[in-house]
């Protein structure tokens, strides 16, 4: 059958992109049809934009049925705040922007506390935090199967017990489309309608889709400077440079962006979608590579995620 | 001839890429193929994924870094990682060295993007592989050329045939080792398509690879194999075909009602078979109402159509009372409803399935009680259905189920997504089954729930089934025999 789709002046995605949506739509309508307190976590990167976007269409014509929360660190780049808000104010989206308290009143920095340290108070208690505070028994998350190897293992519907610990060797058999959304009291799920996204994918969808980005992914003359094996932004106050370390202009990019600190920036010359799908295609290494976090020994996102990191 | 193809499915089946013009830009015109490896470590399962991902160059230098930082001692002679470590993503994984749970892994080749659930070889794990293969349109199944065909690969092949997978390929594995030995690797091939027509599964390929070194794999092995002509294993795959749901008319299992404001009302969900389009009539089950489709809603505003696997929002033209869980289906080609089915399942939690338990059956959006009765079980080892009133885990059982409500379906057979369910168990709310639909009952006799394999038909002279019905064996198998003719 030949199906046409009007409006929008676009042309219609292709078969490979289609079927990838038409999943991750399936994905939240039964989330939202399922649980009592559905939410979704907005990371404000470019997954978390598909994610968006995603849910706009799985919901549309109505308004989304759940807030987004935003597990802000304080250390994030400061272009992603913005984004997020005018993103936030276009939609008009219940936004929940939590911080840990205890890390504010400890001060707790990347600099001054070490990446794995920081990683747990500012992000996965914070997440903890905020999750027990909505007292939600659903997040989408935009995690992606391709993105490391223990998340390869990990279901559509992710269970957690009452403490957000994952049980990979427990997990639920998860067949067909048919997803298993009971659970006790104080039990929760995390549900990834890009489980099966590559890198690639995301790109291509926003770019067919036209979805806005944080301007960071973009190739730009930066200031960065080096350190540890990445090239760290210089453009931030906070930023103290160490004895020998020197500030310089480069062109760079981000393939992901988290804290600012601990996301490394890439060599590039790719301003616009088509440069960087070009870039990808010829890509020789996977983009997690310029994540501090995911370099402490390998295995560490599965124990992360078993202490509750999205 | 060593490789043979047959295709003697009559089924709809969507065009792979084989009609498609230009190469680099085939890969965005097809579905990603999904696929799953079954096999056991001895076989090399995880050098041949290994392989795939490599040589197609899915695997990225940092990860490919680590890979070697930790695989130290363990490379092979051709200077390769260990690929089982890139692929046992779990800490128990690595430690113990072997495949617990199904791992999904992508790659694309520049005519298509591949989905592969590398699911764990054991007895044991049987339920990760009736996972891996709920969702799959082919299966790779993986021997060792010296040893052949095993209970195992008997095993394998009958799970993946129960779920549905109607293309197989055989990948005769370290065939380097075996000389490149062209009879023992026909003779391999024989003996598994014997196998796979038995289960019903005609598209059967064979081919003689080293996954080693990369032979037959993506890249051709004509220097060591020039006896054989047959596909590479890459070109099956970029040539498999993908079920398309459209043996059944349109199917919209309800997922929620939408209803922003006073005006609108929208039915969401996945079209699970069929198409439709605005004007075209309509049924709402159970409750049998009938209407018009008024409109197709999206996000891209709207459509004239949409076709199996689309997600849409289903606007009709009176206000109807339709729910979750309801299904709206095309009026001339309606899915079965009733309270009583025949079903064949796999048992996934330790304590299997035991009769006369109510369990929650969620079917597409559906869930509701069932009253599971199992009548036989399989044994995998065998390929015998034994009776027997409890299925244990990992088997495979035939179940009657009786629902409290009306219950929808189609036969597995005819629509993988309308004749697909799981059992949740109410205390510890865990999956505890994988079903498929074989029809509905009317009379609850044992005969109709008996696999075909094990009915044999006899004819007698009328004197002689009289005395044979009056006997003590007929009449305690009362329920196990029809009488036809006259």
């Amino acid at each position: 059958m030949n199906v046409i789709e009007h409006g929008r002046g676009k042309p219609p995605l292709d078969p490979h992109l289609k079927a990838l949506e038409n999943e991750a739509i399936h994905i939240f309508r039964e989330v939202a049809a399922e649980f009592e307190r559905p939410v979704m976590l907005y990371s404000v990167g470019k997954d978390s934009s598909v994610l968006l976007h995603l849910a706009l269409k799985a919901f549309h014509p109505g308004k989304l049925p759940f807030p987004l929360v935003h597990i802000d660190t304080g250390w994030k780049f400061p272009e992603m705040i913005a984004f997020r808000d005018a993103v936030v104010a276009k939609h008009g989206l219940e936004l929940i922007a939590h911080t840990n308290p205890d890390g504010v009143r400890d001060q707790v920095s990347p600099f001054s506390h070490g990446s794995s340290r920081y990683t747990d108070i500012m992000k996965t208690r914070a997440l903890k935090q905020a999750l027990d505070i909505g007292r939600y028994d659903a997040a989408f998350g935009g995690a992606r199967r391709d993105e490391e190897a223990s998340r390869a293992k990990e279901r559509i519907y992710s269970f957690r017990t009452p403490d957000h610990a994952w049980d990979p060797r427990n997990q639920r058999p998860e067949l067909w489309s048919i997803y298993n959304g009971m659970i006790h009291a104080g039990e929760s799920v995390r549900a990834f309608p890009l489980s099966n996204w590559t890198e690639v994918d995301i790109w291509r969808y926003i770019q067919a889709e036209s979805i806005e980005l944080v301007p960071l992914y973009f190739a730009q003359r930066r200031r960065i400077v080096e350190r540890d094996d990445m090239m760290i932004l210089a453009e931030d106050k906070r930023l103290e440079l160490l004895p020998g370390e020197q500030v310089r202009e480069e062109m760079i990019r981000f393939r992901t962006l988290g804290c600012f600190p601990l996301t490394g920036a890439v060599r590039s010359d790719a301003a616009t979608l088509d440069d960087i799908i070009a870039e990808l295609e010829i890509a020789t290494v996977s983009e997690r590579q310029g994540r501090a976090i995911d370099r402490d020994q390998s295995g560490s996102m599965e124990k992360k995620k078993r202490e509750g990191y999205f | 001839m060593s490789y043979q193809s047959l295709s003697l499915n009559s089924e709809p089946v969507e065009a792979g890429n084989d009609t498609l013009p230009h190469e680099e830009t085939v890969a965005r015109q097809a579905r990603p193929l999904r696929f799953i490896t079954c096999g056991s470590v001895d076989d090399g399962k995880s050098t041949l994924i290994g392989r795939l991902l490599w040589d197609t160059k899915a695997v990225k230098e940092d990860q490919a870094a680590t890979l070697r930082r930790q695989s130290t001692g363990k490379q092979n002679d051709l200077g390769l990682p260990d690929f089982a470590m890139l692929l046992d993503g779990l800490q128990a994984e690595r430690e113990q060295g072997i495949t617990i749970d199904v791992a999904y892994r992508y790659f694309a080749t520049a005519r298509r993007s591949f989905i592969v659930a590398d699911t764990p070889g054991h007895v044991q794990y049987t339920r990760n592989m009736a996972t891996g293969a709920s969702t799959a349109d082919l299966a790779v199944l993986l021997v060792d050329a010296r040893s052949g065909i095993l209970e195992q690969t008997r095993r394998h092949a009958t799970i993946a045939a129960l779920m549905g997978i109607r293309q197989f390929v055989l990948a005769v594995n370290k065939i380097d080792l075996a000389q490149y030995d062209e009879a023992g690797f026909n003779a391999i091939a024989r003996t598994f398509r014997e196998i796979a027509l038995s289960l019903g599964v005609c598209q059967i390929t064979a081919i003689p690879v080293s996954a080693l070194k990369g032979e037959n794999i993506v890249l051709r092995g004509d220097d060591e194999m020039p006896w054989y002509s047959g596909p590479t294993l890459v070109e099956v795959l970029e040539n498999a075909t993908q079920r398309t749901g459209q043996t059944t008319g349109f199917r919209l299992p309800v997922q929620r009602v939408s209803r922003p404001g006073e005006g609108f009302r929208g039915y969401q969900g996945t079209v699970a078979g069929g198409s439709i389009k605005p004007g075209d009539s309509v049924v709402v089950l159970p409750s049998g109402v009938e209407a018009n489709v008024k409109a197709i809603v999206t996000y891209d505003l709207v459509r004239n159509a949409a076709v199996h696997g689309d997600a849409i929002t289903l606007v009709l033209d009176r206000p109807v009372d339709v729910a979750r869980g309801d299904m709206i289906a095309a009026i001339d080609q309606r899915p079965l409803t009733g309270r009583a089915f025949t079903a064949r399942l796999v048992a996934l939690s330790a304590d299997g399935i035991v009769p006369a338990k109510r369990y929650w059956l969620k079917a597409g959006t559906r869930r509701q009680r069932v009253l599971v009765r199992p009548t036989s079980t399989l044994d995998l080892a065998t390929g015998n259905w034994d009776d027997s009133h409890v299925v244990p885990v990992n088997c495979i059982g035939v179940v009657e189920l009786d629902f409290e409500e009306l219950a929808i379906f189609d036969p597995y057979e005819t629509n993988r997504d309308t004749g697909s369910f799981i059992l949740i168990d109410p205390e510890t709310l865990n999956t505890v089954a994988g079903g498929m639909i074989d029809g509905k009952r009317s009379k609850p006799g044992r005969f109709d729930t008996l696999p075909d394999a094990d009915r044999a038909t006899i004819t007698l002279p009328a004197r002689l089934l009289e005395a044979f019905l009056k006997t003590e064996f007929a009449r305690a198998h009362a329920g196990e025999i029809r009488i036809t003719g006259g």
